[in-house]
């Protein structure tokens, strides 16, 4: 048997986007049929290196490609396509108002010479494609009617249908329930067995151990290097791929003698979450984990009022309150800094000054009712000063910032409007690791000047050392409590992952 | 059935009001259901139909065309100079120039906006005004009225003469009108290139991503937006037997009007054939009934104004949540 | 001389001083051009054509930085006008008194405020796209304008309201001290209000500034609802410089206003632009217009350059911007 050449074999990878380093002379190779994994944090340049590999970017000069013995030097994601290579995109990349059929089978529409299109064979691909992963789903139905979940179905089915020889499949199961991502990782085995490579990338550690064969780890766009899973343990993984050697001191504190400041009553919102009790007190923090998809986030958007519960109660303050708008929760004194920064937490591509008097411009009028520049221009020193955020000038546009200095920048335009809860979600994501330190340095002195801080994450080592209370959440309800003081890491993974 | 309801809810929709519509007309007037009166109606909505499939092809890519009526008045006037210079010509040639000349308008909007990355509704309000200024500078505004004979005869396809003793007939736009539909329909639907349309009007980013190319996308719709033109000019040119630089004026609006109310969406990925249909009849439809009532003439752009705006807040309420695809 | 230059281009912005040497290009061009170019007549004239155009210039500017547009501000404007020429004329014509023009003008702004507050209505809250709905709305006016007039225009108005459109304060003519506080009060609205302030944040990203607490289905209905008040002053100095109303009138300022946006640095998507260097720009463009005229420029003429410098201004924008993105 003659050695066949590897899937892909990457070599001297490197990326910048206008001065910006997010890729730095990384290489990635997969053997055909092996299932691999690429492993990092938020940010780390996964999605780069997955781009440059199926043609959307182009690397900077220097790097080697090489797709099934094939050498190349330059990629068009046509080329990639043709050579067998495809993509299920985070952000799946799919057509919201064509048909199930249609999106599954959309390879068959491609090509630049134009063809008749037969919907019958579309039809009969898709639903063999979705019989394959065991799924049942209204071939005929617009996208745009579809569950999250079953759009992911969809993108993982649109992958199957080509004659694939390496699948990337990022983050495909976040959105998936437990049997969904069974039998997701059920076809993974499969398609691996037939000879088709697998290049997984996923958060979710335990699954990653489990599928896969080797992985890749990245960290800050760099290669850390590439492990057998075999005896790999997932704190091993974790600390590989943020760089930390989490001795981290456990910061919990008691502050069951501090006054109240949220109190919720059995919660409930249908489709998200339900019967949530939770008491948050002055200069607490508690940190809520889970899996993606456990209601965290909508929690966090019912206390910010940007959805209104079904039942139960919220007080603030000892006061019962009922949000119309995230502006009655502002008004209350509710801050709420977006998983999402590019497209909620900031206004991109408007100046940092002007992201950070957003949500305070009563405070910065004149007698006249007009803005004062003197007094805009003093809120916005006050808190660059204050969170020490590295800037160039306050009109430059927000963008020109790193990751970490952005969230500075949120968390100065939340603390400008004086709240008694901030709620943080996913405070680090897109966070360089370095600067995460800061920001939690930021929020645990927030903290003790008597803020009620909510953390929402997937990190479980940040909920872990940073928080005076871990709350477990699945399936929409709360389903555990630690005390860092006195439970380890590992019974709060063990049970996110279980 | 099922499927047409879930899948096209605005056809679904439109069907039903156009036959309440009908149905109020023929009980409140007895000209309406008439042979006659259908006929004409056809054979005036012709061109507007033959528009609109070129325009909801735009629309369906995601882009705004607001340039067509003034583009179809130039390839009026310069296929009348370039017929002259064959000596005449006939029907085929008369439909190679003008449709050549519509593709080569068309493709100068395609071309602007896909190469210097300019909307398409600043693109075309320009393209409207410098093909529209040049057009009456160079003509200084003159009618044309020395036309080929094959081009001003009307060609009646059928014809029944009814109990009234008037003649009810069907002349050649309609036919035009037929094949354009039908060639439209068969591109959207049924070949790859139409897929790929509704795919890059629908997630421009996640075509790219799949190797759509962009630029062809871009060229063949404007391009087959301007071919539609170019022809709807040649038969408004039969219809009316002479050319008049101005009298396309303002057809752009009413035709996108119609397409809009016909289930298309700017933002691009919807749009069908038939709503291009349904929706310019509706139109024409309720101006024939209003003036069949007897209702002023200087009523009906009011009246069909207003009934826009309602169709347009009706349709957005339920979709409102998808509808903030504003970039092209 | 380079730090001259460098002090007037940190005092006005890069783009405010492109313009004004643009400006001193083309008027010295035109004086060379045209001995009459520079005479007190044409600067008079060009002084009173100038605030019709801003106010339309104004009314558009703020819905394009929101990533919308209103196509129904000359409409609108014609609409107030009439309602204005209607309080007068059922209030003796000729012979109205005072107070009857100051309901009038009351009633005038009220009407184009409530066009635009309806549009921004739909706009906001039922989440349709600004294109359609004031292309909607235009057609609704103008067939509402059309049924009201038959076409025709009304005129006789009583003496007094002539200095509106003709006459002088301080040697100033008082349509371009109209325009001199509006475009202040704008820049005021856009630089120094909250709302304003809100209108550039939702122009760029509306759901992030949704989620920061600004109520952006409030700010944009007014945004188009101020939009409608000033066509409606437009519409009263229109009234008063022609004496007289048509629907119909200015149709052609749409390309002009929107060429004035962009030519003033107005980003297409939203979220950029200023007053200022908008007024520069009309005043470069009212510049350009009275030249071609004096040069004996057909109107025609005039519209096709208009069309054809939109595309240049939107082409240099683009090379202008992919350098300046290779310098960084």
């Amino acid at each position: 048997m003659t050695a066949s050449p590897p899937a892909i074999h990457f070599e001297h990878i490197t990326k910048t986007f206008g001065g910006v380093t997010a890729l730095d002379d990384v290489s990635l190779t997969v053997l055909p049929g092996e299932v691999h994994c690429l492993a990092g944090e938020n940010g780390c340049g996964k999605s780069t290196i997955i781009k440059i590999i199926t043609g959307v970017y182009q690397p900077d000069a220097g790097a080697e490609m090489e797709i099934f013995g094939h050498k190349l030097s330059a990629i068009t994601p046509t080329i990639a396509r043709k050579l067998g290579i495809d993509v299920i995109w985070q952000d799946l990349a799919l057509f919201p108002q064509m048909s199930v059929a249609e999106n599954i089978a959309f390879e068959a529409v491609l090509g630049n010479v134009p063809r008749v299109v037969r919907h019958s064979k579309m039809r009969d691909k898709a639903s063999e494609v979705l019989q394959r992963l065991g799924v049942n789903l209204d071939l005929e139905a617009p996208l745009h009617t579809l569950s999250v979940a079953e759009r992911q179905i969809v993108a993982v089915g649109r992958a199957l249908v080509g004659e694939a020889k390496l699948v990337f499949m990022d983050e495909p199961t976040a959105s998936l329930t437990k049997s969904e991502t069974d039998k997701l990782l059920n076809i993974v085995d499969k398609l691996s067995a037939d000879g088709v490579a697998v290049v997984f990338v996923s958060h979710r550690l335990a699954e990653v151990l489990k599928i896969s064969s080797r992985v890749t780890v990245l960290r800050d766009g760099k290669l850390v290097g590439v492990y057998g899973t075999e005896g790999m343990t997932q704190s091993r993984l974790t600390e590989l791929m943020t760089g930390h050697t989490f001795d981290s001191v456990v910061a919990a504190q008691d502050r069951n003698d501090a006054p109240t400041v949220l109190e919720v009553k059995n919660l409930s919102r249908r489709g998200e979450f339900k019967n949530i009790d939770l008491t948050i007190r002055a200069g607490e923090i508690v940190g809520v984990t889970g899996l993606i998809g456990a209601g965290r986030t909508e929690l966090g958007h019912a206390l910010f009022g940007m959805s209104r519960p079904d039942s139960g109660e919220i007080t603030i303050n000892g006061a019962p309150v009922r949000f119309r708008s995230n502006r009655d929760a502002i008004a209350c004194g509710v801050a709420y800094v977006s998983e999402d920064r590019l497209t909620l937490g900031l206004v991109q591509p408007q100046s940092i000054a002007d992201n950070i008097v957003l949500p305070v411009l009563d405070k910065i009028l004149d007698k006249l009712g007009l803005f004062s520049a003197a007094k805009k221009e003093k809120t916005v020193h006050a808190w660059i000063n204050d969170l020490a955020v590295k800037i160039g000038h306050p009109d430059d546009p927000i963008t020109t910032l790193s990751g970490g200095n952005q969230q500075r920048i949120v968390l100065a335009k939340w603390l400008a409007t004086k709240p008694k809860l901030l709620i943080l979600d996913s405070p680090t994501v897109g966070v360089d690791v370095g600067a995460r330190a800061g920001i939690f340095e930021i929020v645990r002195k927030l903290a003790s000047e008597g803020l009620a801080i909510l953390m929402i994450t997937d990190e479980i080592p940040e909920a872990y050392y940073n928080s005076d209370r871990v709350i477990h959440m699945s399936g929409g309800e709360f389903t555990g409590e630690y005390d860092p003081r006195t439970s380890t890491i590992h019974q709060i993974e063990e049970a996110v992952f279980a | 059935m099922r499927n047409f309801f879930r899948n096209s809810p605005t056809e679904a929709i439109l069907l039903i009001v156009l036959a309440v519509v009908c149905l109020i007309l023929t009980v409140a007037t007895d000209q309406f259901l008439t042979l006659v009166n259908l006929a004409n109606l056809l054979n005036a909505s012709a061109i507007n139909i033959i528009f609109a499939v070129g325009l909801v092809v735009v629309l369906i890519a995601g882009g705004i065309d607001i340039s067509f009526a003034v583009a179809a008045s130039v390839v009026q006037y310069v296929t009348v100079y370039v017929l002259a210079y064959f000596g005449g010509g006939n029907w085929l040639l008369g439909f190679l120039i003008a449709g050549s000349l519509g593709i080569g308008l068309g493709l100068i909007n395609a071309f602007l906006i896909h190469y210097f990355r300019i909307i398409s509704i600043v693109v075309t309000i320009a393209t409207f005004n410098a093909f529209f200024g040049l057009l009456m500078f160079i003509t200084s505004g003159r009618y044309l009225y020395n036309l080929p004979d094959w081009w001003t005869t009307r060609i009646i396809l059928v014809e029944h003469q009814t109990a009234s003793g008037r003649w009810a007939e069907l002349t050649l736009p309609v036919a035009v009108m037929v094949v354009a539909s039908i060639a439209t329909w068969f591109l959207i639907r049924m070949t790859t290139t139409g897929r790929q349309l509704y795919a890059f009007g629908d997630n421009p980013e996640g075509a790219r991503r799949v190797g759509i190319n962009v630029a062809a996308m871009q060229a063949i719709a404007f391009g087959w937006a301007g071919m539609m033109a170019g022809i709807a000019g040649l038969m408004q040119v039969n219809f009316v037997q002479e050319v008049v630089p101005n009298a396309l004026m303002g057809r752009e609006l009413d035709v996108l009007a119609a397409v809009v109310l016909g289930g298309a969406r700017l933002g691009g990925g919807k749009g069908s054939v038939l709503g291009c249909i349904l929706g310019v009849m509706l139109i024409a439809i309720i101006q024939n009934g209003l003036n069949l009532l007897g209702i002023s003439p200087f009523a009906f752009k009011m009246i069909v104004g207003a009934f826009i705006l309602i169709a347009i807040t009706l349709s957005n309420i339920s979709f409102a949540n998808f509808n903030f695809g504003r970039r092209t | 001389m380079a730090k001259t230059y460098q002090k007037l281009r940190d005092m006005l912005g890069a783009e405010v001083l492109g313009l004004l040497m643009f400006l001193v290009v083309v008027v010295i061009g035109f004086g060379f051009a045209s001995p009459r170019f520079l005479s007190a007549a044409n600067l008079g004239s060009m002084a009173f054509q100038l605030p019709e155009l801003g106010l339309l210039t104004l009314a558009m500017l703020v819905p394009i930085l929101t990533g919308g547009l209103n196509l129904a501000i000359t409409f609108t404007a014609n609409i107030s006008g009439l309602t204005l020429a209607w309080v007068l004329q059922s209030n003796g014509g000729v012979d109205a008194p005072t107070s009857a023009f100051v309901i009038g003008v009351i009633a005038a702004l009220a009407v184009g405020t409530l066009a635009g507050f309806v549009m921004g209505v739909v706009i906001a809250y039922v989440g349709a796209h600004p294109i359609l709905v004031s292309l909607a709305m235009m057609i609704f006016l103008r067939g509402l304008g059309e049924f009201l007039t038959h076409g025709g225009d009304i005129s006789g108005f009583p003496e007094y309201i002539q200095p509106i459109g003709h006459g002088f304060f301080l040697g100033i003519p008082i349509p371009l001290l109209i325009l001199l506080f509006a475009a202040v009060g704008w820049h005021l609205m856009l630089s120094r209000t909250r709302h304003g302030f809100a209108a550039y944040m939702l122009g760029s990203n509306i759901e992030a500034t949704r989620y920061s607490g600004i109520h952006t289905k409030r700010t944009l209905t007014l945004v188009y609802t101020f939009s409608g008040t000033m066509c409606a002053l437009a519409g009263i100095v229109m009234l008063s410089r022609f004496n007289s109303v048509r629907v119909g009138h200015g149709e052609a300022y749409i390309l002009i206003t929107v060429l004035a946006c962009f030519l003033g640095g107005v980003d297409p998507f939203g979220g950029f632009g200023r007053v200022f260097p908008v007024v520069m720009a009309l005043v470069i463009l009212q510049v350009l217009s009275s030249g071609l005229n004096l040069l004996g420029a057909n109107q025609h003429l005039a519209t096709a350059v208009w069309g054809l410098f939109l595309i240049a201004v939107m082409v240099i924008r683009w090379i202008w911007n992919r350098f300046a993105r290779k310098q960084y």
